[in-house]
């Protein structure tokens, strides 16, 4: 059984990946890790298509390799590459043990929630779903208590990704068509987010979204 | 024939974005966003009337139309042609005023057709996936738009709408795999096909879909800006341009709200009417709270308009919590006679802040005295939004309101009413002290009133005779509404 082995392999590699987001505060080092999660996503869908002998999932896995390996860090990068000097995450909302001490609770959450979800299909991938679903919900919790726009921006890739491995730890995905749209629609929602925060520092000189504070009632 | 039909809502403003792209905004192209939206609205109807007669048309595996999604064209391409009359003297304005350049203008034109296309691929997706895409593309198409202005406050704004929006939209994908996952294991092929879904309900796995339902609800909802993910709403909607203001107020909230429909059918055919009765009874009381608190201290006009969004999204939920074809078709007629009000409003008040170069309530003063048809417009607005007759918005939060005492949760219906209440005086109480009083001396040099463009006022008279003549009759539109009411109250 070695596609399981890998499959565990790679989805360890998505919650580890996560959790590392959350202990780390210097942002290239975010962007890095935040890379490597593309690579085990990328690592669990060539473990399913290993286990189906299925060769579009083969063909999803290295999409997902070039564009959440790849590209997406890559764009993040850039976003980072004008921000000066300023590349730490410096206050986060809540500190950083007790992000840890909510990433496990959310882990436990998430293995409580996505009980019915396993108990559909108990099959060696669904077991993985509570991992996935841990994914998404740190990568919340990322999008909520962190201030630098390229965090925030990480958080909300975190969570795509759990949802795409939920997606194709349940089922082989949601349809071609669909499953373009999404990265399509993710893809630009990081250049939209990647010229704001240029536009940002025009307009503060920094893209600590402490600045945030004009509109307010 | 049929294939044209269902596509021409979507392929026309797809063109017109095209059209903008290559021969940029100008005097002489200004015209084409009118006519691209009056052959919008010509299709629209003509779709209607097919569907009505004939049933659902069908194009692939994902295009559907059917009488809600025509109800929904109907609205979105009448708020455009409004929109469409109004916004070449509003680009005219801001481009004499230098705050946008020829550049901005044409990306404008560009980005509101595109936003148009989306929303029409939204209402007419036969697949929650696809719903989903179109509904996540319009968040790009307009993330620029809200951002045009490039003030620090327009940036935040942009900032904040692309970020919650995306991350709520993120849970309602989440819901939506979790959807497929009961759908896959179901054994009916139904896969996301929503109208599948509705008639395979008995064989889905009721504990997984109750986690995808509200994963949907809380995701959809926090793009229809229901409570508690509300907080882009009043930012974005006082930051964008007026014309986009008034699209995302008055048609794409309730885009937002039609998945929340299509949703609720599949919910109620799996879990019974009480499971997303409950969750949008909580949304809709928690919308309505959040509005009336904000709303009585409210000091900025277009916020004001933003939280008066936010409170008929709530009331929208309301009446969906109700369910049941009455209750149904009046949330309908609601949407389209919110989508109408609205619109005047945000174009009047775009026209104010152009006029004045202040958003903030107390600055303004006496523009009845100085501009008559602007200040009428906006006075008759309000009074619309308020739900006094003869608007259509007094029929249908009547019906909603009739539905809702019927049916046993007369509580939430009490608590709601006292809310719009103290909700309607507020807005009364604000827009008489813009409208009424003595014309504010300006230290300095004196704002000179400028004449009303002759555009701006058709679209703003057009649009509060049109939610008149709704509020006396529904007419050719009756069937249309019992069609969709029913379609969405899950009866066969």
């Amino acid at each position: 059984m070695h596609g399981i082995e890998m499959l565990n392999l790679a989805a360890g590699g998505l919650l580890l990946t996560a959790v590392l987001v959350l202990w780390r505060r210097e942002l290239t080092v975010i962007v890095r890790v935040f890379g490597l999660q593309g690579v085990a996503l990328s690592a669990l869908v060539a473990a399913l298509a290993w286990d189906e002998s299925s060769a579009e999932l083969a063909m999803v896995a290295v999409g997902f390799l070039v564009l959440r390996g790849a590209v997406l860090p890559w764009l993040l990068r850039r976003a980072l590459a004008g921000a000066g000097p300023v590349q730490r995450e410096t206050r986060p909302v809540i500190n950083v043990a007790t992000s840890l001490l909510a990433a496990a609770a959310l882990t436990l959450l998430a293995l409580a929630v996505s009980r019915p979800l396993v108990d559909l299909a108990p099959t060696p991938a669904s077991r993985a779903v509570p991992i996935a679903i841990a994914v998404v919900l740190i990568g919340f919790l990322v999008l909520v208590t962190r201030r630098h726009a390229v965090s925030q921006l990480v958080g909300f890739l975190l969570m795509d990704n759990g949802i795409t491995a939920v997606g194709f730890l349940t089922t082989s995905g949601i349809g071609l068509v669909v499953e373009i749209g999404v990265a399509l629609d993710v893809l630009l929602v990081v250049l939209v987010l990647q010229v704001l925060t240029g536009r940002m520092r025009e307009a503060f000189g920094d893209t600590d979204l402490d600045e945030l504070r004009e509109l307010h009632d | 024939m049929e294939i044209l039909l269902v596509v021409a809502p979507l392929a026309v403003p797809a063109l017109g974005a095209l059209a903008y792209a290559a021969a940029g905004w100008r005097r002489s192209t200004a015209g084409v966003a009118a006519v691209s939206a009056v052959l919008s609205l010509l299709a629209a109807a003509v779709l209607a009337g097919e569907v009505v007669t004939h049933g659902p048309l069908v194009v692939g595996a994902l295009l559907r139309a059917d009488a809600v999604s025509a109800f929904m064209l109907v609205v979105i391409t009448a708020v455009a042609v409004l929109v469409a009359i109004a916004t070449p003297a509003h680009l005219a304005a801001e481009l004499a005023a230098g705050r946008i350049g020829s550049r901005t203008a044409t990306w404008h034109a560009v980005l509101v057709q595109a936003f148009l296309a989306a929303m029409a691929l939204a209402v007419l997706a036969a697949d929650l996936g696809v719903l989903w895409v179109a509904v996540e593309a319009t968040t790009i198409v307009t993330a620029f738009l809200v951002g045009q202005r490039r003030t620090r406050a327009a940036v935040e704004a942009a900032w904040k709408y692309v970020v919650i929006c995306s991350a709520g939209i993120a849970l309602a994908l989440l819901g939506i795999v979790v959807l497929n996952h009961a759908s896959a294991r179901s054994g009916t092929g139904a896969g996301l096909d929503w109208a599948a879904l509705a008639g395979a309900s008995a064989h889905l796995d009721p504990g997984v879909t109750r986690i995808a339902i509200v994963l949907l609800v809380v995701g959809f909802g926090a793009k229809a800006g229901l409570a508690p993910l509300h907080a882009w709403l009043p930012d974005a909607h006082s930051q964008a341009p007026a014309p986009v203001s008034a699209l995302m107020s008055g048609v794409l909230l309730s885009v937002a709200f039609y998945a929340v429909l299509r949703i609720k059918v599949i919910s109620d055919g799996v879990l019974g009417p009480g499971f997303a009765r409950a969750l949008l009874l909580a949304a809709a009381l928690a919308s309505l709270l959040v509005a009336a608190s904000l709303l009585i201290a409210q000091r900025d006009y277009k916020r004001m308009l933003a939280y008066s969004s936010i409170e008929h999204m709530g009331l929208l939920a309301l009446g969906a919590a109700v369910g049941g074809p009455l209750a149904t078709a009046a949330v309908l007629l609601h949407v389209l006679g919110h989508g109408l009000a609205k619109t005047v409003l945000f174009l009047g008040a775009g026209r104010v802040l152009q006029t004045t170069g202040t958003s903030r309530i107390a600055e303004v003063s006496g523009l009845a005295a100085r501009q008559p048809v602007l200040a009428g417009s906006i006075g008759l607005g309000v009074l619309a939004l308020v739900g006094l007759p003869p608007f259509s918005l007094f029929a249908s939060e009547l019906g909603i309101a009739r539905a809702g005492f019927g049916s046993g949760i007369g509580w939430a219906m009490a608590v709601a009413l006292l809310l719009v209440v103290v909700i309607g005086a507020a807005l009364v109480n604000h827009t008489s002290r813009m409208l009424l009083g003595p014309p504010r001396e300006a230290p300095g040099a004196a704002p000179v009133p400028r004449p009303l463009p002759r555009t701006t006022a058709v679209a703003l008279v057009t649009g509060l005779l049109a939610c008149v003549a709704l509020g006396l009759s529904t007419g050719p539109l009756a069937d249309l509404l019992g069609a969709a009411a029913e379609i969405l109250s899950g009866a066969p």
